[in-house]
């Protein structure tokens, strides 16, 4: 618990984090781009899960527990969307999404 | 120390021995035996899907985290069953296309991976099982749809599912942190008892539904559906339409009917606005496609919509009926998608003009579409007429008379577009028909089983009692 700071503020940034993220994720141009804002959604449960348990129930480590499996688990997400991407850039030379309409409709 | 108790872990362990013992075999045969491979996986996994049919006790283990009993064990079948079709109807194509790039044994490792994220998935007994056995069971599907590098439409599909996917997985961990928040616990167990209607747990939830409707493919979630079932490899396609979308509606039901019961009122308008308009737009896209596999992603869609029906009910014959439902819709599609696979293998033809005068070359397979698409449609003889009347019996029975009609006019649009593709099959003429081919061996054999699934299941009337007595668990 960080002293003077309460439950709300940081629940507040979260929230702020967890919505910057999804507003990037609509609006990016660049495949990479928006690998990044899915990484801020994550991390925005992972601090949410880890304050709630050290601010709302100290007594269990529920919380912390299953932040650290949603790193590991965001680890591979990236690591195998990293991968498709640079099999993309081979075919086409480019990370952009308008590149990426061959189907549509 | 009692190792009895991991017996009801059987599919689960049978599984990963399997996925183990490919990856042994992928090291020491030699590379112009490969081929081989492929009959391994097949009669390894049908041994594990007799196996399993065997039956389980009812446990807990793991402190609650994993959980099974008779319903859970019986669509662990369903999964089974389905994906063992869909090896038989992919043989082919794995050895013509795939295994000359050396790369035939991923595709099972990575599928029975899958498959296995399923299982834990769907008994999964708090929400970190839960999330790891969703993303186990997606990660290696956003590989597999990525698997023909050489082919970039094949990469653009993994790309699209995997950003997809993350986002989804995203939001749905924060709505269950939310939950976390409200009830202090993660385990099913103890939020049944402390849930209660706050505004917190409201948001929590439908953030968590967003999630998972993401994976079923409902109406605000569907956009990336159709890109992805035209890029991905036809196995592929199917996988996620049958599969994947099958295991996803089992948990779905699961969690709304036990863990968010108290928030019935709630999740009951929800589920009415998505189901009326997913089965509206799955139906009226489906009208204007033009290529195959296009054609089928709207009409999963839409189908995913009549599920809903079931899902609204919340009782046990709503349980039942979801459950008998997928079973037929198993059949249905992968007795649709193996024809297209059959076809497309053959001639690299996708497109339903490609279909025009099927019958006078090719009369078996356009029987086989034939059967599969009325079987979607729902027309009496054949079993999908059962499961969707029994959907529309369930919701009506809970008195959502408005939702029912919405459906029936749902299904004569439906009626409508599936019958484009029989009269292309039938009536049209071509100057230039798909020639005739005679289909190997395994794609005969998968497409037989799906053809007396088919037949047989909407008449054996003891097998729907069956489901009913079992989904009395969760009421």
């Amino acid at each position: 618990m960080i002293p003077g700071i309460s439950i709300y503020e940081i629940l507040t940034v979260t929230s702020i984090l967890f919505f910057i993220g999804l507003y990037g994720f609509i609006t990016r141009k660049n495949l990479i781009s928006i690998l990044i804002s899915i990484e801020l959604i994550l991390n925005a449960s992972v601090i949410n899960f880890v304050v709630i348990n050290k601010y709302l129930y100290p007594d269990m480590l529920q919380g912390v527990v299953f932040s650290l499996f949603i790193i590991a688990v965001a680890a591979a997400e990236t690591a195998l969307a990293v991968s498709i991407i640079i099999g993309l850039y081979r075919q086409i030379s480019s990370v952009e999404v308008k590149e990426i309409e061959t189907m549509k409709h | 120390m009692d190792f009895s108790n991991f017996l009801a872990m059987r599919h689960e362990i049978i599984l990963l021995a399997i996925t183990l013992l490919l990856i042994v075999a992928e090291v020491f045969i030699p590379q112009n035996k490969k081929q081989s491979i492929v009959h391994l996986a097949i009669l390894l996994f049908g041994l594990h899907t007799i196996v399993g049919f065997l039956p389980i006790m009812e446990t807990n283990l793991f402190g609650g985290m994993f959980r099974t009993n008779g319903l859970i064990h019986f669509f662990k079948n369903i999964l089974n069953l389905g994906v063992f079709i869909l090896l038989l109807q992919s043989a082919d194509w794995l050895r013509a296309k795939i295994f000359s790039q050396n790369k035939g044994t991923e595709f099972f490792i990575l599928l029975f991976s899958s498959l296995l994220g399923m299982y834990f998935m769907i008994s999964s007994g708090d929400f970190l099982m839960f999330y790891l056995g969703l993303e186990l069971s997606t990660l290696p599907v956003a590989a597999l749809a990525a698997y023909e590098t050489t082919n970039r439409r094949s990469s653009e599909a993994g790309i699209k599912l995997i950003l997809s996917s993350a986002l989804a997985s995203g939001v749905s961990l924060f709505g269950i942190s939310m939950l976390y928040a409200t009830s202090g616990s993660i385990y099913f167990e103890n939020i049944i008892q402390i849930i209660a209607s706050t505004d917190l747990t409201i948001l929590g939830m439908i953030l968590f539904f967003a999630g998972l409707a993401f994976k079923i493919s409902l109406v605000p979630f569907h956009f990336w559906t159709a890109d992805v079932y035209e890029g991905a490899p036809i196995s592929v396609a199917s996988y996620l339409s049958v599969i994947s979308k099958g295991a996803a509606v089992f948990i779905l039901m699961i969690l709304l009917f036990t863990v968010l019961k108290p928030l019935m009122h709630v999740w009951e308008n929800l589920i009415y606005l998505v189901a009326v308009l997913t089965m509206f737009i799955g139906n009226l896209f489906a009208l204007r496609q033009q290529n195959m596999k296009r054609f089928l992603a709207f009409s999963s869609i839409a189908q995913a919509g009549f599920i809903l029906l079931g899902l609204i009910a919340g009782t046990q014959l709503g349980t039942a009926t979801i459950v008998y439902f997928v079973l037929i819709y198993v059949f249905s599609n992968l007795a649709a998608f193996g024809v297209v696979q059959a076809i497309s293998l053959e001639t690299g033809k996708e497109d339903i003009n490609d279909y025009e005068g099927l019958y006078r070359t090719n009369p078996n397979l356009s029987l086989v579409m034939m059967l599969a698409l009325f079987s979607l449609a729902g027309i009496p003889p054949v079993a999908g007429f059962f499961g969707k009347f029994f959907l529309f019996t369930a919701a009506a029975s809970e008195g959502y008379y408005l939702l029912v009609f919405i459906a029936v006019v749902n299904v004569t649009i439906s009626l409508y577009y599936y019958l484009i593709v029989v009269r292309a099959m039938f009536l049209r003429k071509s100057d230039n028909p798909i020639p005739f081919f005679k289909n190997r061996i395994y794609m005969r054999l998968g497409l037989l089983i799906t053809v007396i699934g088919i037949l047989v299941l909407g008449l054996y009337s003891p097998l729907y009692d069956y489901i009913y007595e079992l989904s009395g668990i969760f009421n």
